[in-house]
């Protein structure tokens, strides 16, 4: 077996609450994603994705367990991987263009070959012409494209994206999936992708996380057969739906449980 | 013709009717007619009709000539008492001599740079402070008591000690203005470290930014409105200080101007000290309002 591209092994994270008492947010958790996969995170509200990204990003410690990206130890090291949160984030003090430069910025480029390397990017990946636009002249979707090619330029190998389409309407959305598969193939990172939409897990990944919560842990590691590219039609089509069924069983049973509990 | 009518025939489709009221159902849910408030009243919105612009302006120039037409003619008819508040046109007269015979300018520009010094000062100072306390929490903490201590305390009272600190030179002037104003600057540029996105220093991070790289990138460009908001309040507080400095001891300036007028009873002179005064306070002002502008431009939201 290949050493996976990122591994989170065993990471528990415990907080303690105000009234003396431990809340387990994370518990024990085991992921592992090859190079070049695309891999979905899916659970209820309040199973701790945002915590395993801020934990993979270096920006959390966990209690227990660590994070190995490039068969390196990277727990609490920042700088590792790309991150994307659902909130944009773009600097609205800042062009588009020197928006998406950010990443190279930090990393010593300077501003002029930068924006030279980064300007023919925004043109093939749908931002041409607002090169020089700033972000509140931008719809939600154009605004999550150009927060995408920030950190896909950042060029690190592992992208994190916590419900990028979160906040857009139905129709931009699947097209930004698509842009998405695109470009994920155009570059081919390893990419980790947080949702609790079933359907955008299943049509983006190549495996899913199914996660149960309270505490936040992996209850299912399901793979998704269906051959690239895909076309929208796939959803329409039976290994689409078990699997998308499979997911949603999966998720009810353990809310019950938990409500039942 | 009743209103009812009237409308009718205006608007013959719509059908109107009064309003039915608002009542409490009874137990079984059948209303039993006691209104809970008084039936409901259409209003028209209250809208005020704008003035046309050249309208106000002689509007406003009317006020302003009717006020010194009736301070002349109070005076000359002895209802105003002319030794105490003088008359417009002493004032204009006493102007003349002031800006052709007198050293004006010296006053002014004495004046106008012991402002404009206190102010550059006092606010790059008080932004500088308030920047610095992004990188410790707990040299903020620290602080934090002791800038709201200094912001409490009238920092006019300790004038005279500035005087005699600082001699009676341009130095003790801009010194009280850098008092006045350094506070103001560094507790608001505090506000705005307080309220930089967390969100986005963390992307900064995660990009494995440093923290001079976050304190550039994010901290400075965030805190920049906040900075600029206060120059307007600062520019008026520089010029008070150095007007109060004047006041206790000085040899130029136009508040030393004001007091020696004052002293001496010619109270022409004096307003003709407010008046250059003002002047100067409106052109710092606009000035200002120009260098914001410029700046807000920069960093355009």
């Amino acid at each position: 077996m290949p050493t996976p591209k990122i591994e989170l092994s065993g990471v528990s994270q415990e907080f303690e609450k105000p009234d003396g008492t431990v809340f387990h947010a994370l518990d024990n958790l085991t992921i592992r994603v090859d190079a070049g996969r695309f891999a979905s995170l899916i659970g209820p509200s309040g199973c701790g994705k945002s915590t395993i990204f801020n934990i993979i990003a270096g920006l959390q410690q966990p209690s227990r367990g660590g994070v190995i990206i490039n068969g390196r130890d990277a727990t609490g090291m920042v700088g590792g991987v790309g991150y994307m949160l659902q909130k944009d984030l773009l600097f609205p003090w800042r062009t588009v263009l020197d928006n998406i430069v950010l990443g190279l910025e930090v990393r010593g480029v300077s501003n002029q070959e930068a924006r030279a390397y980064a300007l023919p990017f925004l043109h093939k990946y749908g931002l041409g012409g607002f090169e020089h636009a700033y972000p509140s002249a931008l719809s939600g979707g154009m605004r999550q494209r150009a927060a995408l090619l920030r950190t896909l330029l950042y060029d690190s190998e592992v992208i994190l994206l916590d419900e990028p389409f979160g906040a857009l309407d139905a129709q931009t959305r699947s097209r930004m999936q698509e842009w998405l598969l695109q470009i994920w193939q155009d570059f081919g990172k390893t990419v980790i992708f947080v949702t609790h939409d079933v359907e955008e897990a299943v049509y983006l990944s190549d495996e899913i996380y199914v996660m149960a919560a309270r505490p936040g842990r992996v209850i299912a590691h399901l793979p998704v057969p269906i051959e690239r590219p895909r076309p929208r039609e796939i959803t329409l089509g039976r290994t689409f739906m078990r699997l998308k069924e499979d997911c949603l069983n999966l998720l009810n049973s353990f809310e019950q449980h938990a409500e039942a509990a | 013709m009743g209103i009812r009518e009237k409308f009718a025939e205006r608007f013959p489709v719509a059908d109107v009717r009064p309003v039915a009221t608002p009542t409490i159902p009874g137990p079984a849910g059948a209303p039993t007619g006691k209104p809970i408030a008084s039936p409901i009243r259409l209003r028209r919105l209250p809208v005020e009709r704008q003035w046309p612009a050249w309208f106000i302006v002689a509007f406003q120039a009317t006020i302003l000539l009717v006020g010194i037409g009736a301070w002349e003619t109070g005076a000359k008819l002895g209802w105003i008492d002319p030794f105490f508040w003088s008359r417009p046109s002493a004032i204009f007269a006493t102007m003349l001599t002031f800006f052709t015979a007198g050293d004006a300018m010296t006053d002014i520009g004495f004046t106008f740079r012991a402002a404009i010094i206190g102010f550059v000062l006092g606010t790059s100072a008080g932004t500088a402070l308030g920047l610095s306390f992004w990188w410790s929490r707990n040299y903020a903490m620290l602080a934090q008591p002791y800038i709201v201590c200094f912001e409490s305390i009238p920092k006019l009272a300790l004038a005279p000690l500035i005087i005699l600190v600082f001699g009676v030179g341009l130095s003790s002037k801009i010194a009280i203005g850098v008092a006045l104003t350094v506070v103001v600057s560094t507790l608001t540029t505090f506000s705005g470290v307080k309220s930089v996105d967390r969100d986005l220093e963390r992307l900064m991070y995660s990009l494995g930014a440093s923290r001079w790289q976050v304190f550039c990138k994010v901290v400075v460009p965030s805190v920049l409105p906040w900075g600029i908001s206060v120059l307007r309040v600062n520019i008026g507080l520089a010029l008070t200080g150095a007007i109060v400095g004047e006041f206790i001891a000085s040899q130029h300036g136009l508040g030393r101007a004001i007091l020696y007028a004052g002293q001496t009873y010619e109270i022409a002179l004096v307003w003709v000290a407010v008046l250059v005064l003002s002047m100067l306070s409106i052109a710092m002002y606009l000035g200002v309002s120009r260098l914001e502008t410029v700046l807000m431009r920069h960093i355009k939201r």
